[in-house]
């Protein structure tokens, strides 16, 4: 890790102590400024204690995609939990289940963390493997009844991405989405 | 309290809770790990969701709401990640289904699984040996 200016790190911890003071007050479950200093007082003590290195190309929200992003993911939690639910309660026994490999576009920690978290809950897919450098991530994919539906579902996957880094994405992750990068390596 | 909220709040807890019973069924009844841990994720963060739903309504008071929503969010954060690795690690461990693959497209690429056959005992000896040592 390099050394960085003291302005920037503190830029950095900012939203770590923000994030660590408001779970303190949520498990208080009351407002009070006790509250607020004795949680400033923890976060700052785990920051010093524990540092970590902050994530790059973060911090950037916008409203309206995440609010489409979140209606999304709400629904599809739903439909594929009761996929699943079906699938255990079934008197067949499973269908077949496959394991792919879908080539992201994003370009960044924050985003491919969200993206592989997102799969993991929604559709019908689990992440197995998540390659930084290449950005190709392998899933297991549990209800498949013939090729069409591992294609759909890899598609899903892509589209589940674009949701996220519209949400979140720095404009060279969005221009990332459509057009090639130099650098994508062909599954070979 | 409202009957109408009172009905929500039942009908989430029972949803709820009838997701987690097919999740522990999914644990019983899948072929593989990887499929198992399907059922460890999906059925059962939604089923814990419905129950912080239909408990928030139950309970009075913004204290306890609160308490709700945070073990909803980290049920979201964590539930992911401790399937991934599980997962991950029995696919290093070779306790794969590979009679069950429709597509695996995860052997191919030199990597150090495809020397293997499938759900075998995590030390039995690969295919073909000679090129190179799995650990």
């Amino acid at each position: 890790m390099t050394v960085e200016p003291a302005a920037t790190r503190l830029r950095h911890q900012v939203p770590l102590v923000a994030w660590l003071v408001l779970v303190w007050m949520l498990l208080w479950g009351t407002w009070s400024w006790a509250n607020l200093l004795s949680g400033l007082l923890v976060a700052l003590t785990v920051l010093t204690l524990l540092p970590l290195p902050h994530v790059v190309g973060g911090a950037r929200v916008r409203p309206l995609p995440l609010l489409v992003f979140l209606g999304h993911f709400v629904v599809d939690l739903f439909a594929s939990g009761a996929e699943v639910a079906w699938q255990a309660v079934r008197p067949g026994g499973v269908h077949r289940t496959a394991i792919v490999q879908v080539q992201l576009r994003a370009d960044s920690d924050l985003i491919l963390t969200m993206v592989a978290e997102a799969t993991s809950l929604v559709p019908g897919s689990l992440v197995l493997d998540l390659d930084r450098e290449q950005r190709v991530m392998t899933l297991h994919l549990l209800p498949v009844r013939d090729h069409d539906e591992v294609e759909r579902k890899k598609a899903h996957v892509l589209v589940v991405e674009r949701r996220l880094v519209q949400a979140f994405g720095s404009a060279a992750d969005l221009a990332a989405l459509d057009g090639h990068r130099r650098d994508e390596v062909p599954a070979s | 309290m409202s009957t109408v909220s009172e009905v929500v709040a039942f009908a989430c807890l029972l949803a709820g809770a009838a997701l987690c019973l097919t999740a522990g069924l999914g644990l019983v009844r899948f072929p593989d790990v990887l499929s198992r841990m399907h059922a460890g994720t999906k059925p059962q963060v939604l089923g814990v969701l419905l129950v912080m739903v239909g408990a928030a309504i139950r309970l009075d008071g913004w204290a306890n709401a609160w308490m709700l929503l945070l073990v909803a969010a980290f049920q979201l954060l964590t539930a992911p990640v401790s399937a991934h690795l599980i997962s991950r690690v029995a696919y290093r461990r070779r306790h794969v289904r590979r009679d069950l693959l429709l597509v695996d497209e995860y052997g191919g690429r030199g990597h150090q699984d495809e020397r293997y056959r499938g759900d075998e005992p995590g030390d039995a000896p690969p295919e073909r040996p000679g090129r190179g040592s799995a650990g």
